[in-house]
């Protein structure tokens, strides 16, 4: 279980957060103008990745805020935790 | 041939306290600090069970929590009964009873021991083999193998005992109290660190407590006695706190540790009532320091599993800490210098050694000079070949060894003995380590695995990291721990050590014999009765993974989890395999460490403390008024209310029938609520459901349907405008709280800029629904002040107002189809509202229905239920519900799906109505729906509601069918065990199409 760090309440155990799958991908603005394909690669296709992944979590038992974190899946290290909206860390 | 073989007083044996035990039914006795393997030994028992497949007689064979035989059942017949329970473990107490396992009728006597002779046939992969053909007799042989290969037997009445959990948060956490456990915790505690030491046993000290040579010396004192002074000085320590009797079971990613504390397993059954039984300990520590210690390792010869063969280990444990000979002719057998500390202690204590086969050639060390100053015969560059005694050990036969190992030569000669100790050397407990994702290297000069990367902030130090001498221990403890704890100086820097101990080892996993390997039973894996014979066969027959080769003979497999033999079985595969050690990796060390009870597991969980459940403000009501319930997600929801013994089938056609014919009342305060606040609450609204919003008035309702982004249908419910910026969402009472996450999660991560707050208020009101043709003339009595005309409140529409001083909302909406009304108002009044609507409705007869009415009457009136009717593959068009989707909205959540080729597809599942062609059959739920019975069958879809309607006098059901939208009047067949029923594909509106009694 990991200790993840929600950039509004602090250090707290995994069991109070759920994950929300990959990060990063927007909802496209004109759903209406994508043919199947562009709308099935923003609906069903995600990475799944062993090493750096940058991911959704929330703190669904505390603040019920979205956040980021990146994670080396390799090893279950989280690299980084930042707030929706922020640029995702580049080292 | 009961014997006391009680050598010497120890001082953890207090003899002035004497303790009588019952095992196999036989009373002995023993002393407070035995063990039950102690004590059986002092009573001259080793033979304690019977091995899993064959059925061999097996005896104690260590002294610690590897134990893999001596696994007994306690306080058989009691509500307190425990199978596998390591006899080495078990501290012994006034009326224990422990009796063997695996064994019928008797230990002595076992009728299974006959697989030993049987067992040229019994090789690896027998019961894949043999008893997987032919299919139909499986169950015959499973009833045989599950008699004979009995684990114990669990209990059969509810456990007495309490449990508990706790979180216990630390700065450096100490696994393991042997010497450098506890130079590390009080290393730790004195730098200020919040320090946490736990250790399995009841005492501290590990192996070097115990030690009473003169070989071993810590600045001029004999080691034990330099450890005792340490352990004494911990009590003083703050920061300290230290548990024993405590066994770490898992090792989790970041430091995350579960460890089960022992409070009463110790104690006399009758001083056990109250009082916690087992503590899991859920543990945060900064920093651990594994000191979890190392196992001896066994030799693999032929017969290596007689009673009467121990680990020397065990042996010298035995004598030194329990003051008990395991044997009165001795002999020991290794390859490395532990045996020979075995054999100063035995001879300390005048227990006889009448030899020692030492497979090393060349060997010298002081300790070896020391047996052979004790006249000694010294069996150098010798192997065992064969042992022979069938209930206890009587014979070691011995021949030399060829310059290479792989052969034995020259004449046998045979050892007369009633005890062997055996000693290959020592492997690290890595176990911890390794389940918590860390890294093994193997070293090659004394072939063992030791920790290489390490996941987390951990370190590992004395023997359980490779080093097994006490010089080599105590100066490498103190300098990792200077740099693991970021210290300047500990107080164990310039230490005088003595220690005699050689490091030399001659490694060989299997031992050459002179006879074939067929012939022979060298044991790997003691419990699961796994050979050596066994593991080459696998590699014969094509298994190269050693975690193939670890199921197909279940070598590892045991409660034990191989905790002795899985090096050897590793030696051997890369051996015969040709590989390199190291290479193939070791098997998964997976928690836990040591089996746990179940209690343990729950904790305090249990009964009706299992999971949490939610009531109603209502409850107490439908309780009183003998309401059977349902779980509808956490709720107890009111299911029907039977009357005078009526079965739930009477009650819900009296309830269904009295809602149409005049009145009924439903609790259906569990449905979720969402308040929604915001300038930009409509366009929010417009996005998630499939429906238009903007132009909805205040004061109106409007029922509004879901989407997951797939198309696919996720929830429904009703949502009132309360204000122009201010809503109230309903949900379905299971999908509250994730209809509230998903709204949260676009809300803040794809519309951030939409003005709107979303606050869960299920909890806040009690919802009273009231629905009937009489239904008005209830609730306006209840609110007299309020305006029911059907101008001024039509369906559909809602009303602020009053009950006495009571702010309340009430809403004209309805599932049943009728005429009625919802009444919310703060939780505290609601049963009060409730008890008022049944006592101006009495006139009206009005009737309280739970969930399977309101099932019904919906049915009736075709509304679908969510997660009924639908799952995750309906989208609305399916459902037949294209008018819920909004042709004009630019977009919505999911709205882009449904038009994928996928969801537009003509032979998608559609729901539908089904009628039966015997109005008084009614469908199974669930049930398949086909048009031809002919082979292979086609499924067309299945039942998803079906109801017998009082108000319509026939069945009814609702299913979903593949392109079933276009079958309408056609026939189709529900085929069922005895019979086929054939229905009639219908309209899912059954009743009102109309909609005359929702406006009457
Ligand atoms: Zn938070």
């Amino acid at each position: 279980m990991f200790v993840i760090n929600c950039p509004y309440c602090g250090e707290r155990e995994q069991s109070e957060f759920k994950a929300g799958g990959e990060a990063h991908i927007v909802r496209p603005k004109q759903p209406t103008e994508l043919s199947d394909d562009e709308w099935a690669e923003y609906l069903f296709m995600r990475k799944n990745i062993k090493g750096i992944q940058f991911e959704r979590w929330v703190h669904a038992h505390g603040c019920r805020k979205w956040f980021n974190l990146v994670r080396d899946t390799s090893n279950d290290v989280i690299k980084a935790v930042y707030k929706m909206g922020e640029k995702p860390p580049t080292k | 041939m009961t014997k006391n073989l009680r050598v010497k007083t120890s001082k953890y044996i207090d003899e002035t306290y004497k303790i009588s035990f019952k095992f196999n039914g036989t009373t002995y006795y023993g002393y407070k600090g035995d063990t039950l393997a102690s004590a059986l030994l002092a009573n001259n028992i080793h033979l304690v069970g019977r091995s899993f497949k064959y059925h061999r007689p097996r005896g104690i064979m260590t002294a610690g929590s590897e134990e893999p035989n001596a696994i007994v059942q306690l306080h058989k017949n009691s509500s307190r009964t425990e199978p596998n329970v390591r006899a080495t473990e078990i501290e012994i107490y006034e009326g224990l009873e422990a009796s063997s396992q695996n064994c019928w009728p008797s230990v002595n006597f076992d009728i299974g021991g006959i697989n030993n002779f049987l067992s040229p046939i019994l090789p690896a992969g027998f019961y894949y083999k043999t008893f997987m053909w032919p299919a139909s007799f499986w169950e015959k042989y499973e009833y045989f193998i599950r008699k004979s290969a009995g684990l114990g037997k669990s209990p059969t009445e509810p456990d007495p005992d309490i449990y508990e959990h706790k979180y216990v948060h630390c700065d450096v956490l100490v696994i393991g109290a042997g010497i450098s456990g506890i130079i590390a915790a009080k290393t730790s505690a004195k730098s200020g660190f919040k320090t946490l030491l736990v250790d399995e046993k009841p005492y501290l000290g590990g192996s070097t407590i115990y030690q009473n040579s003169e070989h071993f010396k810590i600045n001029n004192q004999i080691s034990s006695s330099w450890l005792d002074k340490e352990i004494n000085e911990i009590k003083k320590i703050k920061n300290l706190e230290v548990k024993t009797r405590t066994s770490v079971s898992a090792f989790h990613g970041y430091n995350f540790l579960l460890a089960r504390e022992n409070l009463t397993d110790h104690l006399p059954l009758n001083q056990r009532n109250n009082k916690i039984r087992h503590r899991l300990l859920k543990i945060r520590s900064k920093k651990v320091i594994n000191a979890t210690g190392s196992l001896e390792r066994p030799l693999i010869f032929d017969n290596n599993d007689r009673p009467g063969i121990l680990l020397s280990s065990a042996i010298e444990k035995y004598a030194n800490l329990y003051g008990v000979a395991c044997g009165e002719k001795n002999v020991l057998f290794t390859n490395n210098d532990s045996a020979y500390e075995t054999v100063i202690s035995l001879n300390q204590k005048g227990i006889n050694v009448e030899a020692i086969i030492d497979n090393r050639e060349e060997i010298d060390s002081k300790l070896i000079k020391e047996a052979e100053n004790n006249n000694i015969k010294i069996y150098k560059g010798y192997t065992v070949v064969n042992t022979s005694g069938y209930k206890r050990v009587n014979q070691v036969s011995i021949m030399q060894l060829s310059k290479d190992g792989q052969k034995v030569i020259g004449t046998k000669k045979s050892i007369d003995c009633d005890c062997l100790g055996i000693s290959g050397g020592w492997t690290p407990a890595v176990h911890l380590f390794t389940q918590s994702g860390g890294k093994l290297k193997f070293r090659d000069e004394d072939q063992v695995f030791i920790p290489n990367i390490y996941p987390s902030d951990q370190i590992s130090i004395g023997s359980c990291n490779g080093e097994f001498t006490l010089d080599e221990i105590l100066t490498t403890t103190p300098k990792t721990l200077k740099e693991f704890l970021n210290l300047k100086k500990t107080d164990y820097e310039d230490l005088e050590i003595q220690s005699s101990f050689n490091k030399s080892k001659r490694n060989i996993w299997l031992l050459p014999s002179d006879k074939i390997i067929g012939k022979t039973k060298p044991f790997v894996d003691y419990q699961n009765d796994a050979t050596a014979k066994d593991i080459k066969l696998a590699l014969r027959e094509g298994f190269r993974s050693i975690e193939h080769v670890k199921r197909y003979t279940t070598t590892g497999m045991g409660t034990d989890q191989g905790k002795l033999g899985n090096m050897h079985a590793l030696g051997i595969i890369s051996e015969t395999a040709g590989t390199k050690m190291g290479e193939s990796g070791t098997t998964t060390f997976r928690p836990p460490y040591t089996p746990l009870t179940f209690g343990t597991i729950v904790g305090r969980n249990v009964g009706e403390y299992f999971d949490t459940f939610r009531k109603t403000p209502i409850h107490e009501w439908h309780v009183e008024n003998k309401a059977e319930f349902e779980n509808v997600g956490q709720w107890k929801r009111a299911w029907y209310y039977p009357k005078d013994g009526e079965n739930m089938h009477d009650a819900v056609q009296r309830e269904s029938k009295a809602a149409r014919d005049s009145a009924g009342i439903l609790d259906a305060s569990t449905l979720g609520k969402i308040d929604i606040q915001g300038t930009d609450a409509s366009e929010f609204l417009n996005r998630v459901y499939t429906n238009a919003w903007s132009k909805l008035a205040v004061g109106k309702c409007r029922y509004g349907l879901m989407l997951n982004e797939d198309g696919m249908v996720y929830d429904d419910g009703v949502t009132t405008r309360l204000g122009e910026n201010h809503y109230i969402m309903t949900t379905t009472t299971g999908g509250a709280a994730t209809v509230l996450g998903k709204l949260e999660d676009y809300l803040q991560t794809e519309w951030p800029e939409l003005d709107v707050y979303l606050t869960s208020v299920t909890d806040h009101y009690a919802t009273v629904s009231v629905c009937g043709p009489n239904s008005k003339k209830i609730v306006s009595q209840v609110i007299p002040d309020l305006d029911f005309s059907d101008g001024s409140f039509p369906h559909m529409s809602f009303k602020n107002t009053k009950i006495g001083k009571i702010k309340c909302r009430v809403m004209r909406i309805s599932f049943t189809g009728e005429h009625s009304y919802e009444i919310n108002i703060q939780a505290n009044y609601g049963k009060s509202v409730w008890e008022k609507c049944m006592e101006v409705g009495k006139e009206f007869n009005i009737t309280p229905y739970g969930t399977e009415t309101m099932h019904l009457l919906r049915a009736e009136k075709g509304f679908i239920i969510v997660g009924q009717d639908t799952d995750a593959t309906m989208t609305p068009i399916d459902l037949q519900m294209d008018w819920i989707v909004s042709k004009k909205k630019y977009d919505f959540i999911g709205k882009r799906s449904l038009y994928r080729s996928d969801t537009i597809k003509e032979d998608r599942k559609q729901l539908v109505g089904l009628l039966t062609e015997d109005p008084k059959e009614v469908l199974e739920e669930g049930a398949q729906i086909v048009a031809d019975i002919k082979s292979p069958i086609e499924m067309l879809g299945h039942v998803t509601s079906s109801y017998y309607s009082p108000n319509l006098k026939k069945s009814i059901a609702l299913g979903v069918v593949r392109g079933g939208k276009n079958m309408m009047g056609q026939k189709l067949i529900i085929p069922m065990e005895n019979k086929k029923i054939n229905v009639i594909v219908a309209d899912p509106v059954f009743l009102d199409k109309e909609n005359k009694r929702l406006n009457a």
